[in-house]
């Protein structure tokens, strides 16, 4: 293990982390609140002034390896969203550092699970805070440092792997940091547009900026208490349309933008992916069609929290746990379906989905005929046997943090729906679940205990399991 | 530039790992997913596993966009075949890697029928590089500049060498005559000597001059071997072929050492005035009795790298010669240099080396071009010669004026202007049409500005 290089690689995200704080800096100063603009300036200079001391020793060789890849990621993540909660204990607004650090860690993950009662309550600049730090979280801060500085070389690949998403991480262009910068501006663009489009729908600016950032990001924390619901139905269209476009696989607007227009259309796992929310929106529509006053309502709410949850996003407009049995088991299996691989959602993503498919028709097919010989296929490749073992082994190791997460939540002795559904929104990044954690309702009942597991599986869930994993293995700590 | 680079074998690698240092855009394509991976895992490219023959392969590459297409997979067909496909399918420039004996009497047919742009030949590249060591024995390396007037010769110092514990500014006194020795490797480092600088045994020391001015320095240091008139190479492969009759027509008297006589018949046929000797090159008594303490040089050239290493310890051991070994696929570069071998050459880095160098002068501004390029200690240092085409900041200022201007550990060695060589000093300026070498420890210059500030 290069522990120098790792370190010298965390000072980079402290230091990048403070650039970022000096945005809340600003609303703070703009809507007067003075005192929470001075939080955010002394954190933003003490973990810029950190981030130089662990700087100040240059590694030898900046070779990073799979497992120093993997642990700088994880780690990077786990002390980017400790300093990101500093600010909301410092302020006041959460009292309680745990609390903060759940609420930090939501943030960073793109979860959008919160532990706040009522987050009107807020100043604007923590409110800033919390919205931004999905849009920080949804590309992710590595991909970002790949983009702005090369500091890393060939090896740079091992980090942009563990921090994106998907069953298998490929480059859209030769060089890594061509790559990250192009998803950067893509990303930039959805978010500009959307917020242009949302201040046309009648949103105030700072509504629209911080809504637009949980929407791209898809993480979902709302500045109302009641998240989306008392917007107009024109606001509620657009964002469910711009959640969708989140969803979608990046390079899908790479090929769009090189005119590549067949190949744009032609990922399979595109196509699924708005076939589900489409198939989805239908059958809840019809589900629900008696709780609102016409169809069209009904259409909106339903496509409005399919696309939410599919894209992991969490925002909501109407409260889904009292809908009928049919339609929350639907939005309860589109929690585990996920949006596409290599977009900012989180989940399994539907490409797993696909590859876990397609293995179980082949296994069958080989029982028929035992000696066949079947590769697997997708968009016109192979897929390589070693994606679809990396995709078995996420399964497995998916549900066993599940359950163990299950368990261990289940010590504070709420109903089964409420330890379900949130272990799945957190293990996911998405947010509400359904009970007590449901879209009207929080986690801030849950004993610290449980909040730390709560933690654990956000990071998990954003990161695709193995980077936390691996940091858990104490091999990976030697340094032979 | 965008690169595509099919085939990721070793020269591959290599040139994955030096074109991706100079920032280009770079595609590799292999049919083999485990090659593909171990390259883009490690180095900074984008892989596709496919055959770099199909249009739909390339197309994927983004042949389309390529300025560049290197052939190196194993087949010489393969290559030919994979750059006229890319030629149609594109604009890029092509280059091809083509080693059998029986394509290379036709290479200029091929590269002008075919439309490529270079064909390279690495056991031909290998052989003319061990053939122009044996013209200086003493040399541990060659490097040529302007059509092979000027000379950078890498030598090592001796114990019983004159330049052994001398101040570099006593050089002129001590020689009666004026050399330039712009670089110095001790042990992994480089070094661009000043004047203070003192030789120690071990060093290898690089001089710029002409043939000419070489003999007499080299007498006059205290190397006294002198031409080669006897050569013994062991194995009979492609290498052995190309050399031994570039050295038989220097009237050297050649003798090839290769333990199968099928090859030997071969080669008696082709090569009608070598000794051909079948038998096990590694039996140190067949090698005492062919004569090995009498020859004035000897190449080990059997497949393996590791009894290319120890056949040439041995020959040190045993005689006087200048032994040469060749080594293919191993890359202990520290080590190589501590067991104090003579020569060794690399054939991977010297087909690199040339498609470098032309990607280097593809990439050129308009002001001048990348005439020749040689990576100097495993990529530490270059030496370079450009072409002056246009008038600039660097051109037509007394170098003593420039020197301030220009970066560090940079070495102006020679200008060639017409039929003179100017080994300059603080008077002398660089025109426009001049061919100026310089070396220097920075890497991936492009144009002759670039080594101002």
């Amino acid at each position: 293990m290069n522990f120098t290089m790792v370190a010298y690689i965390i000072g980079w995200i402290l230091q990048i982390e403070a650039a970022f704080m000096l945005l809340p800096t600003i609303v703070g100063f703009c809507y007067g609140e003075t005192e929470h603009a001075a939080v955010y300036i002394i954190t933003a200079l003490v973990s810029f002034a950190l981030g130089l001391v662990i700087k100040l020793k240059k590694p030898k060789t900046r070779d990073l390896y799979t497992r120093e890849g993997f642990a700088t990621v994880a780690i990077g993540w786990i002390a980017m969203s400790a300093v990101g909660a500093v600010p909301f204990t410092a302020t006041g607004d959460i009292p309680n550092y745990i609390d903060a650090l759940f609420e930090s860690v939501s943030g960073f993950t793109t979860t959008g699970g919160s532990i706040l009662p009522n987050v009107e309550t807020l100043s604007h600049a923590n409110l800033f805070w919390r919205s931004f730090s999905h849009w920080i979280g949804g590309m992710g801060v590595f991909v970002f440092i790949m983009a702005i500085f090369p500091i890393m070389g060939g090896y740079s690949i091992n980090l942009m792997r563990a921090e994106s998403t998907g069953p298998a991480v490929g480059k859209l262009v030769p060089r890594v940091q061509k790559t990250a910068k192009i998803l950067y501006a893509i990303y930039l663009g959805l978010t500009v547009i959307g917020c242009i489009v949302f201040m046309i729908c009648g949103m105030s600016f700072f509504d629209a900026a911080t809504t637009i950032f949980g929407t791209v990001g898809t993480g979902g924390y709302g500045i109302k208490a009641d998240s989306i619901t008392s917007y107009s139905a024109s606001v509620q269209w657009a964002i469910t349309i711009f959640m969708i476009l989140s969803g979608i696989n990046y390079s899908v607007y790479f090929c769009l933008l090189r005119r590549q227009f067949k190949d744009a259309f032609s990922i399979s796992e595109v196509k699924w992916y708005l076939g589900i929310i489409l198939v989805s929106t239908a059958i809840i529509t019809w589900n629900i069609h008696g709780f609102y006053s016409s169809v069209g309502e009904s259409a909106r709410h339903a496509a409005f929290q399919v696309s939410s949850i599919i894209t992991t996003t969490g925002f909501s407009t109407a409260d889904f746990d009292l809908w009928p049995s049919l339609s929350k088991t639907i939005l309860v299996i589109l929690m585990f379906c996920g949006a596409c691989s290599g977009s900012t959602g989180g989940g399994m993503k539907i490409s797993r989905w696909l590859i876990m498919g397609k293995t179980i028709f082949k296994e069958l097919s080989t029982m028929v005929h035992p000696r066949q010989v079947k590769k697997i296929h997708m968009d016109g490749h192979v897929v390589e046997h070693e994606t679809v073992r990396a995709t078995n082994v996420y399964l497995a190791s998916y549900f066993f943090i599940m359950l163990l997460s299950l368990l261990l939540i289940s010590i504070d002795n709420f109903d089964f729906t409420t330890n379900f559904t949130g272990v799945v929104a957190m293990l996911n990044n998405i947010g509400p679940g359904l009970g007590l954690v449901g879209p009207t309702g929080n986690f801030a009942g849950f004993s610290s205990f449980s909040k730390i597991v709560l933690i654990f599986d956000m990071l998990a869930g954003r990161l695709e399991l193995f980077p936390m994993l691996i940091i858990l293995k104490p091999a990976c700590w030697k340094k032979y | 530039m965008n690169i595509i680079i099919v085939g990721c074998g070793k020269v591959g690698h290599t040139l994955v790992e030096q074109l991706g240092g100079e920032q280009h855009d770079i595609v590799v394509v292999d049919l083999n997913p485990d090659k593909v991976h171990s390259i883009t895992d490690e180095l900074d490219a984008q892989g596709i596993v496919g055959n770099g023959v199909s249009y739909q392969t390339l197309q994927e590459a983004g042949i389309d966009r390529a300025d560049l297409l290197i052939a190196v997979t194993a087949s010489d067909e393969q290559n030919l075949l994979c750059c006229c496909i890319a030629r149609q399918a594109g604009h890029c420039k092509t280059i091809a890697r083509v080693r059998n004996p029986l394509y290379n009497e036709e290479i200029s047919f091929l590269r002008d029928k075919l439309g490529l742009d270079l064909i390279i030949n690495p056991e031909l590249l290998t052989a003319n590089e061990i053939a122009r060591i044996f013209q200086f024995p003493s040399a541990v390396k060659i490097d040529t500049f302007s059509k092979g007037r000027l000379e950078l010769i890498h030598f090592r110092v001796t114990k019983e060498c004159l330049l052994n514990g001398l101040k570099l500014m006593n050089l002129k006194e001590v020689l009666g005559f004026n050399v330039l020795i712009p670089l110095v490797t001790r042990g992994d480092e480089v070094i661009i000597p000043r004047g203070d600088f003192s030789f120690e045994e071990g060093d290898v020391a690089s001089v710029a001059t002409t043939a000419k001015t070489a003999s007499m320095f080299f007498r006059k240091i205290g190397f006294t071997s002198g031409r080669t008139r006897t050569a013994m190479l062991v194995g009979g492969g492609t290498i052995s072929y190309y050399l031994a009759k570039r050295l038989l027509s220097a009237g050297i008297n050649t003798k090839i050492i290769e333990i199968d006589d099928k090859v030997c018949s071969e080669l008696s046929e082709k090569l009608p005035e070598a000794t051909i000797i079948c038998g096990d090159g590694t039996d140190e008594r067949l090698l005492l009795q062919e004569g090995l303490e009498s020859a004035d040089g000897f190449v080990a050239l059997t497949g393996l790298d590791e009894e290319n290493i120890l056949l040439a310890l041995l020959a040190r051991k045993l005689s006087n010669t200048k032994a040469v070994s060749k080594i293919n696929r191993i890359n202990f570069n520290s080590l190589l240099g501590d067991i104090k071998l003579d020569t060794t050459i690399f054939p991977r880095l010297l087909t690199a080396n040339l498609i470098l160098r032309y990607a280097r002068s593809m990439n050129d501004s308009l002001g001048s071009n990348v005439e020749n390029l040689y990576r100097l200690e495993d990529g530490k240092a270059e030496a370079l010669e450009f072409y002056v085409k246009e008038p600039s900041g660097v051109t037509d200022t007394p170098l003593m004026q420039l020197s301030s201007k220009l970066k560090k550990d940079i070495n102006i060695c020679s200008i060639t202007r017409g039929n003179q060589i100017i080994f300059p000093t603080g008077q002398d300026e660089i025109k426009v049409g001049d061919y100026v070498v310089i070396v220097m420890k920075h890497c991936g210059m492009t144009d002759i500005k670039d080594i101002l500030k």
